[in-house]
């Protein structure tokens, strides 16, 4: 048997990851963002400031570790959205077909013709900065590749003998979506929310890097790198920590959509004996 | 639900009757498009009458192209006809606007051809034979489990076993779960659409067996669509023959094998090869026709080796039904009609 | 039987995995076909059939391979040769042909230079012979209009013509042997009986063996003149093709002739419950010990369950692999 060496190194960052933001609280040694004490600014790593100070003399360790309940939020919450929105325009484009479908399809060439960093961005200046703008803009305008293949997916599963039995059982449309289609396009759909996290969590650090992202003081990757810019030479510690946990994570999160690709293939699952 | 009243206002004097479909078309256009281009008609299925009595067996037989799956589809009520109407156990199901799905699906139901692909990977069989039960509003779970139980044991199947995932069957176990999904809301008619062409050879005999038996002790009617004639000619009380969205010989089945009337049927039947003899297979020469640019005159006239200039003319003739029963679609069925029998009897009797 | 055969398979056992978990897909698979006949191999899907055919023509590739015995093409060992001394032998003596021939021909060439190919590849023809070449081999497939349909592409033809092309490749260069894999399964009877007739006649015409190779025992107890039958990887009897149909005598063999229904019984012997044959075909990880016909067999005994038959001779000729063969 092949170690599928790339599932569960990607899995063990993700996991990690999450495991940080989670217990921040615990695993923090100051209040990120309460605890700034100019005495202390610029200090560089040692055993008391494991990855350094900042120039208010904040613990960058801390600011990393609350800095993940602000990434995994983003990355998590607005690919949920993005995956929500993408399967249900895609399956039921793909299973009515028609005028609908025709609908379905003009909206995504449109989303995939403009970046959706552009489009997070014009959201983004409409709803002003914050958390909550951050999760929408995001939420919106990541979701064509998820309808791409949901709506291929339908497409192809929907002359399959038992679609075509439960229409003949006398299901509703609704419930041969649910129960026929959806569990058998959930593989690749679960691999592009995977990577598509991992994507999130670049954009936020993007947004919050000019500026439209989480309000400061209250840390996130993104916000930390921005921050960090005027003293990437005199402090380096500033940048490459929070870019080491972005890193990481995206990392991780490429890993395991490739893992999960791998054994959710169809092609890799045999069909007779 | 539908009320007692529509049936008895639609009941057709032939009680026997189970389905009728009447004067059937169903024509898909094909090519055109947005910039116009030239739009053209496919005549997949072109004024097909059929009837099936209550516990009876309907063979429908033809090759790839000759519209008998869409006539199943269509009786299912999974595609909408151009013209003409089907009525289905004393109901017109084809005049409403939009067909009563729930209704339907009490009356007609579908074995499909491949076992793999019909049935839900992601669903246990329970799951797979409970949801139909739920949809059609039996809510007692004792009830629920009675049924599946009872109809696990029908198709020969242990009641232990709902809770596996069809890839935990085999070919033949799988049939059966498609047995049981089909009768699980004890339809009145099951379609078999080539029910074992997809099987193992050696389990194809448990699933005919198994179809016949049930059919008896269910009360079912059944279409068996299929291109190995022997099995046709094994489950079939009455036969009909379809070529290029027509039917071209209808009638009993021994009739049908025996006294093959029209020249395609009597193509058919000498293609199959014996395996006894050693001997030649009968060749009919080219291929169907192109259904989108079908022959002038009789539709098989360019590979039948009957073929005159009617035939090659006149449009094909109307189905004309002898006082036995047995109905042909040919000009010159009746010189022709005696032709094969001398060639076939030999085998058919002994 | 004199002269030498022109294929001579002994042995043979073909593994399926790697190093740790190597089973046998198929074994002590043993045979023989002289120049010019007509041989069938028949059997369900797994039981071996094919990828024996495969291993006669050198296609086997990973996880398959030959586990040992030997395959004698001609008088000569063809199990171990090289790659391009393989290449060299298909399409030249040995050819196939495939049961869909839509994915077996490049959907991106006309026919024509399909065939052409081959004449340009193994008998070193100009691209300009062998074009004129490719018509006639199309004409002496029966392909109506042949100078017009070599430019046609694949996609363009209906089923029995495209394995009409195929025909047409695989016996473009005269080989010896054509191996012809499930080779109307696809098609319908009528269309079937025309490609098997094809077949049948240029084959005998060139003097050309064939393998034939199906699930349908009446198809090719028609077609060939020896039929084997495979049960689970391993031949359980070979016979003349009309003694194999009329006095079957493995049990398995005997329960496929009996169980399936055949034009005419009906009306000879009324409707009656096919006779079964119990049970399910065994996976390749899960053969039985053994005769592994033993647990769907009506007459096995202890020694059926443990001792492999050995093929025994039978008196009307032909071999049988059954402890208590008739």
């Amino acid at each position: 048997m092949k170690l599928r060496a790339n599932l569960i190194i990607g899995g063990a960052l993700f996991a990690l990851a999450i495991l940080v933001g989670v217990l921040a609280p615990w695993l923090a040694h100051t209040d990120p963002v309460m605890d700034a004490n100019l005495m202390n600014a610029e200090e560089p790593p040692s055993w008391t400031w494991w990855f350094g100070t900042d120039d208010q003399g904040r613990d960058i360790y801390s600011r990393v570790v609350y800095g993940a309940q602000v990434s995994l939020t983003v990355g998590i919450v607005s690919q949920l959205i993005n995956s929500v929105i993408g399967v249900a325009l895609g399956l039921s484009a793909g299973y009515w077909g028609g005028w609908w479908d025709d609908v379905v399809n003009a909206l995504t060439n449109v989303m995939l013709a403009i970046p959706s960093l552009i489009f997070a961005l014009a959201i983004m200046s409409v709803l002003g900065p914050g958390l909550t703008s951050l999760l929408i803009a995001l939420g919106l305008t990541n979701w064509s590749f998820t309808c791409r293949i949901a709506r291929a997916s339908a497409l192809s599963l929907r002359s399959q003998g038992y679609v075509q039995a439960a229409t003949v059982l006398g299901y509703g449309d609704l419930r041969i979506m649910m129960t026929q289609l959806l569990p058998n396009m959930l593989g690749p759909i679960v691999v592009i929310a995977t990577l598509g996290m991992g994507s999130a969590v670049l954009s936020e650090a993007a947004l919050s890097f000019i500026g439209l992202g989480v309000r400061p003081p209250f840390p996130s990757w993104g916000s930390m790198l921005s921050d960090a810019r005027d003293q990437i030479t005199t402090a380096p510690w500033l940048s490459v920590f929070p870019g080491l946990a972005i890193f990481l994570t995206v990392l991780g999160l490429n890993l395991l959509g490739d893992g999960l690709r791998d054994i959710l293939d169809p092609q890799s699952r045999s069909r007779r004996t | 639900m539908h009320e007692p009243k529509s049936k008895s206002g639609e009941a057709r004097g032939n009680d026997d009757l189970i389905l009728s479909v009447e004067d059937l078309a169903v024509h898909f256009p094909v090519g055109g498009g947005l910039l116009g281009g030239n739009r053209r008609v496919l005549r997949a299925v072109d004024g097909v009458d059929l009837e099936l009595k209550r516990g009876e067996c309907l063979g429908l037989v033809g090759e790839s192209g000759s519209g008998k799956s869409t006539v199943a589809l269509s009786i299912l009520g999974l595609l909408a006809p151009t013209r003409g109407r089907i009525v289905l156990d004393g109901q017109v199901v084809t005049s409403r606007p939009a067909v009563d799905r729930k209704a339907l699906a009490r009356i007609v139901q579908i074995v499909f051809q491949d076992p793999y692909a019909s049935l839900n990977p992601r669903q246990t069989v329970r799951r797979t034979l409970e949801d139909p039960l739920r949809v059609h509003g039996v809510a007692s779970k004792s009830e629920i489990e009675d049924r599946v139980a009872t109809m696990l044991r029908h198709v020969g199947l242990r009641p232990e076993q709902a809770g596996r995932y069809p890839h935990e069957f085999s070919g033949g176990q799988r049939q059966r779960i498609g047995i049981a999904r089909a009768l699980i809301l004890n339809p009145k008619i099951v379609i078999c659409d080539e029910p074992v062409s997809a099987l193992d050879v050696s389990i194809r005999a448990q699933i005919i067996n198994l179809l016949l038996e049930l059919k008896d002790t269910l009360g079912l009617s059944y279409i068996m669509i299929s291109h190995d004639l022997g099995v046709v000619e094994h489950m079939s009380d009455r036969v009909a023959v379809m070529y290029l969205g027509r039917i071209v010989e209808n009638g009993d089945w021994r009739e049908i094998f025996e006294r093959p009337a029209h020249p395609y049927t009597q193509a058919l039947i000498s293609a199959i090869p014996d395996p006894l003899h050693h001997a030649p297979l009968a060749t009919t020469g080219g291929d169907l026709p192109n259904p989108l640019n079908p022959p002038n005159g009789c539709a098989f006239s360019p590979r039948c080796r009957y073929a005159e200039d009617v035939c090659r003319h006149e449009p094909g003739p109307a189905l004309e039904t002898r006082p036995d029963g047995h109905a042909v679609r040919c000009w010159r069925s009746e010189e022709i009609a005696g032709r094969m029998a001398s060639t076939s009897t030999e085998s058919a009797h002994p | 039987m004199t002269g030498a055969p022109l294929i001579e398979v002994e042995d043979l056992r073909i593994d399926i995995g790697d190093g740790r978990s190597r089973v046998a897909a198929a074994e002590g698979v043993s045979f023989r076909i002289d120049r010019g006949e007509t041989f069938g191999l028949v059997g369900e899907s797994g039981c071996g059939k094919s990828i024996t055919a495969l291993a006669l023509i050198g296609l086997l590739r990973p996880p398959l391979s030959i586990g040992s015995g030997v395959i004698r093409f001609d008088g000569h060992e063809i199990q171990h040769l090289s790659a391009a001394a393989q290449r060299d032998l298909r399409g030249n003596r040995i050819a196939m042909i495939f049961q869909e021939p839509m994915t077996a021909l490049n959907p991106v060439s006309p026919v024509g230079r399909q065939i052409a190919e081959m004449f340009v590849l193994h008998k070193g023809k100009s691209w300009r012979e062998a074009n004129k070449l490719a018509v006639e081999a199309l004409a002496s497939v029966r392909v109506p209009a042949p100078e017009r349909r070599v430019n046609d592409y694949p996609h363009q033809l209906s089923g029995g013509m495209r394995q009409r092309v195929m025909i047409a490749i695989a016996l473009a260069c005269g080989p010896d042997l054509l191996i012809a894999d499930e080779p109307t399964t696809a098609l319908d009877v009528t269309v079937q009986a025309e490609i098997i007739e094809l077949m049948r006649n240029l084959c005998a015409e060139r003097g050309t063996a064939i393998l034939m190779i199906s699930h349908d025992l009446g198809l090719v107890a028609n077609v060939c003149r020896r039929v084997a039958v495979m049960y689970a990887g391993r031949i359980v009897e070979e016979r003349g093709s009309t003694d194999i149909f009329r006095a079957p005598s493995h049990p398995y063999t005997k329960g496929l002739v009996d169980s399936l229904p055949r034009l005419g019984s009906r009306a000879a012997l009324g409707r009656s419950r096919l006779k079964e044959i119990a049970g399910v075909v065994p996976a390749i990880a899960n053969f039985p010990d053994g005769c592994r016909f033993n647990p769907r067999c009506a007459s096995a005994t202890d020694i059926c369950r443990s001792v492999v038959p050995t093929a025994d001779f039978l008196e009307a000729g032909g071999l049988v692999r059954c402890h208590h063969h008739a």
